[in-house]
Formats: C-alpha cells, structure tokens, sequence
C-alpha cells in the first residue's frame, strides 16, 4: 500500500490516489487533496464533504450521489457545478474515503 | 494554514481534458423492468462526464409522458424467466394472467426497487436532466400518442424525427432498450 506524505503526515492511499484510512484526514488534507484535482473549496463544497464523511461513518459505505442530493440537501444540479464532471469520485477523492459502490 | 506542499504518489485520473466520448440511448420499453436499464445507465455515463442522450420512442414515450410516467407496470406474462427473488421456482405463465396479478407484481417490484435506494421513475428522470443529461421525444411516436411538448416532463428538449436523432447521434455509442 503506498504511503503519500500530504500537509506534514503520512496517508495510506490506494493505487489510484484514493486514501484508504478513514480516520488519517484532515481539513488541510482535504484542501490540498482538492487543489491536486483543480478544485478550490468554498463553503458549500465544505458542506458536500462534511456530509459524504458524516454519512460514511454512519453507514459505513459512501453515499451516491443521490443520497448526498436527498439527505445532504445539495441538489444535483449543483454537485455537477462544486465537482465538475465526475462529481461522485472527486468528492469522495476529497473527502478521503472510497469511491461509492452504488449504480445510482 | 500551515500545509505543506508535497505531492502525493499519485493524483487519480479524473479524465478532465476533453473527451469526445459520447452515448446516446433509445428507450423504447414502457413495462417498469425495462425502462430502468436505459435510465440506469444514462444516469452512471452522466456521473462520468459523458455526454449522454436519450431518445425515448414508441412505448418508452411513457417513461416521460407527465400523466403516465409514475403508473408504469410489471408483469411477468411472455417472460419465462421469470422467479421469485433469489429462488429456484418458476411463476406459472397462466397466473400472470389472473386479475389484479400486474398489480401485484408491479407493487412487490417497486418496492424491490426501493429497497436498493433506486428512486422511482420520475425523479430518475428528473435526476438524469439535472446532471445534464439530454432527453428526446420521438416525432412518430408524439404524432401516434397526439403528444406535445406540454405532455412531456421538465427536462425534454425536444421531439425530433428519426433523422435527427441519426445526426445526433454522429460518432456516438448507441444503446437500444
């Protein structure tokens, strides 16, 4: 498992570049993580990645994108603006969990 | 802010340069089992950055159609394949036909469909427009049903023949369902 030094400390990350422990992230990781993939985050991005990691702790899997639309309460529409064109792997990218398995 | 700028050992590949992968499906089915494949695979190519169309023809009309895109229905008649989930057991075609069966196939369905968090027809099509995706309305098909604009949902672009949709489609994958 290849390690990456990220904001002064070692994370686990998987082949692609995913982080693969939950609990080894943090906001500044979360900023560099996004400016790697050319995202600068706002609040409302803020907002979208709180959710995906308050969710995945609760249910122990990442939410879809439609979940973080229903239950995150950030529409569609706007996750496709936050996280232009693959909006459901660059958050979880972000956020430092794994890519949703879901087909919807 | 005190981060310290290191690469990591790998930023994943999220396919942000231009692409000119393009899908375009044709939804021509309008029993609830069939109408979910087309929308279910629009819906990932969307969530992928790719340009996706679809073109809902002949009985596919109704999974856009205002009136009768939440009444779609189930049953088993004609299709032999047909098992209770997850056993070994084969539905008698004859009782497919009995009254009040499409009913309750079409209920035990949905609910199956909810289970796995899949939202209903509506909103999925209502989810496809919102990610971009570009929805269709058959001509032959408008002119059969007498169906306009106004019958369709928010998100139709659009009714256009059989030759647009070939244009349209120049250089694109097409999936028929």
């Amino acid at each position: 498992m290849p390690v990456a030094t990220i904001a002064g400390s070692d994370v686990a990350v998987d082949a692609e570049g995913f982080m693969t422990e939950f609990e080894q992230w943090s906001e500044d990781i979360g900023v560099f993580l996004a400016e790697q993939i050319g995202i600068e985050l706002t609040d409302r991005h803020w907002e979208v990645i709180r959710f995906v990691r308050a969710d995945y702790q609760a249910q122990g899997e990442t939410p879809t994108l439609r979940r973080v639309s229903t239950i995150g309460g950030v529409p569609t529409k706007e996750l496709f603006q936050l996280f232009p064109k693959k909006p459901a792997k660059k958050m979880s990218y972000i956020a430092g969990v794994p890519k949703p398995h879901g087909c919807v | 802010m005190t981060t310290t700028k290191e690469a990591p050992v790998v930023v994943p590949d999220f396919g942000d340069e231009e692409t000119d992968r393009k899908i375009c499906f044709i939804a021509s089915k309008g029993t609830l089992d069939m109408v979910y494949p087309s929308l279910i695979m629009a819906n990932a190519a969307l969530g992928e950055g790719i340009e996706t169309h679809i073109f809902f023809t002949f009985w596919g009309m109704d999974i856009i159609t205002k009136e009768l895109q939440e009444d779609l229905q189930f049953t088993w008649m004609g299709n032999t394949a047909m098992h209770p989930p997850g056993k070994k057991l084969h539905m008698p075609q004859g009782m497919a036909g009995l009254p009040g069966m499409t009913k309750i196939a079409t209920k035990m369905m949905k609910k199956q469909i909810a289970d796995l968090d899949v939202p209903e027809v509506p909103e999925m099509v209502q989810m496809i427009a919102d990610a971009g995706g570009q929805l269709w309305a058959c001509k032959m098909s408008a002119d059969m049903m007498g169906l306009e604009m106004d019958d369709f949902v928010d998100g139709v672009q659009g009714i256009i023949s059989a030759t647009d949709f070939v244009e349209l489609s120049e250089g694109a994958q097409v999936i028929f369902t």
